[in-house]
């Protein structure tokens, strides 16, 4: 069964079309690199995938699973680290972590697990606001793995992250994961991706396995 | 669903305990109310319906703060989102917000009520305390209702300190009508007996109905 399915799908906000008609499918295990200017609908598709937008047009599956119609079935499978943490300001970063675990129904030992993974345990009962946006980054990413999702949508994960910060949290983005990965940096999502998108106003430029360096840059220019 | 509803609830009052935006500001406000109210009518005390009036002016407008911070913290650092990618039943966001509401609302009443009978209440709330803490608890039920609707839906537009007071006080005028009815005897000199049924069963259908409309069109209410 493919990871993900979608044929001809888009969506638009008013008048203006965020994606128009993409296709292609992904097989479980493997990672799609999404690359595109700003405003390209990268974001728009992360958001369908993530059962949190509905597709206008086209057919989206995920896990087998049509969306929006079948969203249930797949939430608490995906993993999604956007460009918001997702975590409030005011609670520790425990309390958060504790708060998805409930909701997910994870027991709270796989918490310490991820906050020692991510070098986090020591500022574990502090409020979030007042972390580092690298630690910030680190904390979202405990919470996006938190329930082990067998779907990791991913916006620039490694953003604001220093080199030893990546290096903790790297391993946590890999595994046995199917992953939709974002990112401006042509270089590592190409090493990191089986399938490449590339996004050109919200159509899709191209669909591959196989894409030149320079073919993705061209989608900047 | 009894999982998502308690940690919902649990993480709304942890947030309420650490920021105290909520209740503390709907205490102040009706104290406020109480010593403009004071001055206003130019009366040291009141009693009967002009009390009830009072009262539930007063703790309707004190709510509206509350309603207008409800989903503040979902909407502003993602917990819609958060919530909306788990495998948990969306009504149970209705069911933890509206119970946090109507906690808030009780939490309240016991300052308020009390400020009331020292600042404004001629005669003593004794004798009429138990009825009157009745009538509070079914009327808070459906302030918490409409309240947890009008907020989800007003906090998804840009006018939402706008949107709330003007669908929240309309829906809550059969609400404020069977409230100060039914405090009305309660609060005069003796009113311990003084408590009519057909008020609290207004109030309780008036719950009843709005509770499963919430029900019904609350997950709507979610969707981008």
């Amino acid at each position: 069964m493919r990871a993900i399915e979608l044929a001809d799908v888009g969506r638009a906000y008013g008048d203006r079309i965020a994606l128009a008609g993409v296709t292609l499918d992904v097989e479980r295990g493997e990672t799609l690199a999404v690359f595109g200017a700003n405003g390209a609908g990268k974001t728009t598709l992360l958001r369908i995938l993530a059962t949190l937008l509905r597709p206008h047009r086209g057919v989206a599956r995920v896990l087998g699973h049509e969306l929006p119609r079948e969203g249930w079935a797949v939430r608490g499978k995906i993993g999604f680290l956007g460009h918001a943490p997702l975590l409030y300001r005011d609670l520790t970063v425990r309390e958060n972590l504790r708060y998805h675990a409930r909701l997910h129904r994870v027991g709270f030992e796989r918490i310490d697990e991820l906050l020692d993974a991510v070098g986090l345990r020591a500022r574990g009962d502090d409020p979030v606001h007042t972390l580092s946006r690298g630690m910030l980054q680190r904390a979202a990413v405990c919470r996006t793995v938190l329930h082990a999702p067998e779907v990791l949508l991913l916006d620039e994960p490694l953003a604001g992250l220093d080199p030893g910060a990546v290096a903790l949290v790297d391993p946590l983005l890999r595994g046995p994961a199917t992953r939709v990965l974002i990112s401006h940096d042509v270089e590592h999502g190409l090493a990191e991706a089986d399938v490449v998108l590339g996004l050109r106003g919200g159509r899709a430029a191209f669909v591959a396995r196989d894409v030149s360096e320079a073919d993705v840059r061209a989608l900047y220019a | 669903m009894r999982h998502a509803i308690a940690a919902l609830i649990r993480k709304d009052v942890r947030l309420e305990l650490r920021t105290r935006e909520s209740v503390p500001a709907m205490v102040l406000f009706s104290l406020g109310t109480f010593v403009l109210f004071h001055f206003a009518l130019d009366e040291r005390e009141v009693s009967g319906a002009l009390a009830a009036g009072i009262l539930w002016v007063t703790l309707l407008f004190a709510a509206v703060l509350g309603i207008n911070r409800l989903f503040v913290a979902e909407r502003e650092e993602g917990g819609f989102d958060g919530f909306l990618l788990a495998p948990v039943d969306r009504t149970s966001l209705f069911v933890a917000k509206a119970t946090v509401l109507f906690g808030f609302l009780v939490a309240v009443e016991v300052f308020v009520v009390a400020a009331f009978a020292v600042l404004l209440l001629g005669p003593s709330p004794w004798a009429g305390l138990p009825a009157l803490a009745l009538v509070l608890v079914v009327a808070d039920a459906g302030i918490a209702v409409i309240g947890t609707l009008v907020g989800a839906l007003a906090v998804q537009t840009r006018a939402r300190d706008l949107l709330v007071p003007l669908l929240a006080l309309p829906l809550s005028i059969p609400l404020v009508i069977a409230g100060a009815r039914a405090c009305a005897p309660l609060l005069t000199a003796g009113g311990g007996d003084g408590l009519e049924a057909r008020w609290l069963l207004v109030l309780g259908l008036y719950d009843l109905v709005f509770g499963l409309l919430a029900y019904a069109i609350f997950d709507f209410l979610l969707e981008e």
